[in-house]
């Protein structure tokens, strides 16, 4: 089985910082609403001169250094965002261009919403199996601040910006297990920047919440069924940052509490970005080890979904 | 269904609830369910036990437990 080492992580975080109390400013709101609905605290939004893109390349610079792999190593880079700078180019080939990577790897943008990042990294898998390179850069990165309508309270206290990257290596001897569905449904919509004001964001909260809480576990038990494990042989669960709600719902129908990490209270929703910052968080902390199983679970408009189990 | 067979799948899904205290004269809103999230979550586990979907739009129209016990009763749980 070819499957993935995660060989190092890295973050990157826009300047500025929003409290509950600071998005109480635009909309009628409140810590205790948002808090008690979301588990939400804080979360991060791009100042002048930050975008997807720096974000982007600041945690994929992080990601390379810390990894060890030589630019020449590197087979792919895959970029997971709905709120990217631009259409074209592609954020993954400027990012490409500042990392000074070699030209002849495919670098590309893969949109699946908050299921992204783990979209890129099937994606980035398949191309390394297909060009014979051994490492892959996978970066989710976001401004969602860019595409969010700045009036409705019900989903602008919800998101926040980021980017967080992760650099992989194919591996003969490691595991790696994947799912990825789609329930096309327009419950999540935004349009992308250029047309944010034409097109605002919006979401029916209730439809998410009852698919996301459904999903999670569906995903978690189609990737042990495939791979024929059980919550007891896992060390780590890591799902998309959406609603500290969603997560405890999840928690209460697969058990294994102490497994799953949140950090949604610091970041809100980053959308592609989450898993990977999540990731850097645990790396920094130490709790992520050499030989752990994980398992990663992306939900999000589309209705999209997808998991990994790999082991690290 | 009897607000027995109830109270158990109040007590998984709603932390925030006490169970055991509900009464069939409760309000469903904001008395069990403190929120809309709620609502689905409740939704949710009935139709895990019972097999019986309760849609969020009609969940928001029970006054009582008593009336959420109804429906579901009448709809073979």
């Amino acid at each position: 089985m070819k499957g993935l080492k995660l060989l190092a992580t890295g973050r990157a975080l826009p300047s500025q910082v929003l409290s509950n109390e600071d998005m109480s400013r635009f909309v009628e709101t409140s810590d205790e609403w948002i808090g008690g609905r979301t588990g939400i605290r804080q979360r991060y939004f791009c100042a002048e001169g930050e975008n997807a893109t720096t974000l982007a390349i600041a945690a994929a610079k992080r990601a390379m250094e810390r990894s060890g792999a030589a630019p020449e190593e590197i087979g792919c880079v895959v970029v997971a965002t709905s709120s990217g700078e631009y259409v074209m180019p592609s954020t993954a080939s400027t990012v490409h261009g500042a990392l000074g990577l070699p030209e002849d790897i495919p670098t590309l943008d893969v949109g699946a919403a908050c299921a992204g990042f783990l979209y890129a990294v099937e994606v980035a898998r398949g191309l390394l199996l297909g060009n014979g390179k051994r490492c892959a850069l996978v970066i989710g990165t976001e401004q969602m601040s860019s595409v969010l309508d700045m009036t409705d309270r019900t989903t602008c206290v919800l998101f926040g910006d980021g980017a967080g990257a992760a650099v992989f290596a194919l591996d003969e001897e490691r595991e790696y297990v994947s799912v990825q569905g789609t329930r096309s449904d327009p419950a999540i919509r935004s349009g992308c920047p250029g047309i944010t004001r034409q097109v605002p964001m919006t979401m029916d909260g209730q439809a998410v919440f009852r698919f996301a809480a459904a999903i999670i576990p569906k995903c978690v038990q189609d990737l042990f069924a495939k791979g024929g494990k059980t919550m007891d042989d896992v060390d780590w669960v890591v799902c998309h940052q959406a609603n500290e709600r969603i997560l405890d719902a999840s928690i209460r129908r697969l058990g294994g509490k102490d497994k799953f990490y949140k950090n949604i209270d610091r970041y809100a929703n980053t959308s592609a970005a989450s898993i990977p910052i999540v990731l850097d968080e645990m790396n920094e902390q130490g709790l992520l080890k050499e030989g752990q199983r994980v398992v990663m679970v992306g939900f999000g408009g589309g209705l999209t979904w997808a998991g990994v189990m790999l082991c690290i | 269904m009897t607000l027995e067979n109830l109270k158990p799948v109040i007590a998984e899904t709603l932390p925030n609830c006490d169970a055991e205290a509900v009464t069939l004269e409760a309000r469903l809103i904001p008395e069990v369910c403190q929120d809309s999230l709620d609502t689905v979550e409740l939704s949710m586990a009935l139709e895990d036990k019972f097999g019986v979907n309760v849609p969020d739009d009609l969940m928001a129209t029970f006054g009582t437990v008593a009336d959420l016990i109804a429906y579901m009763s009448e709809h073979g749980a």
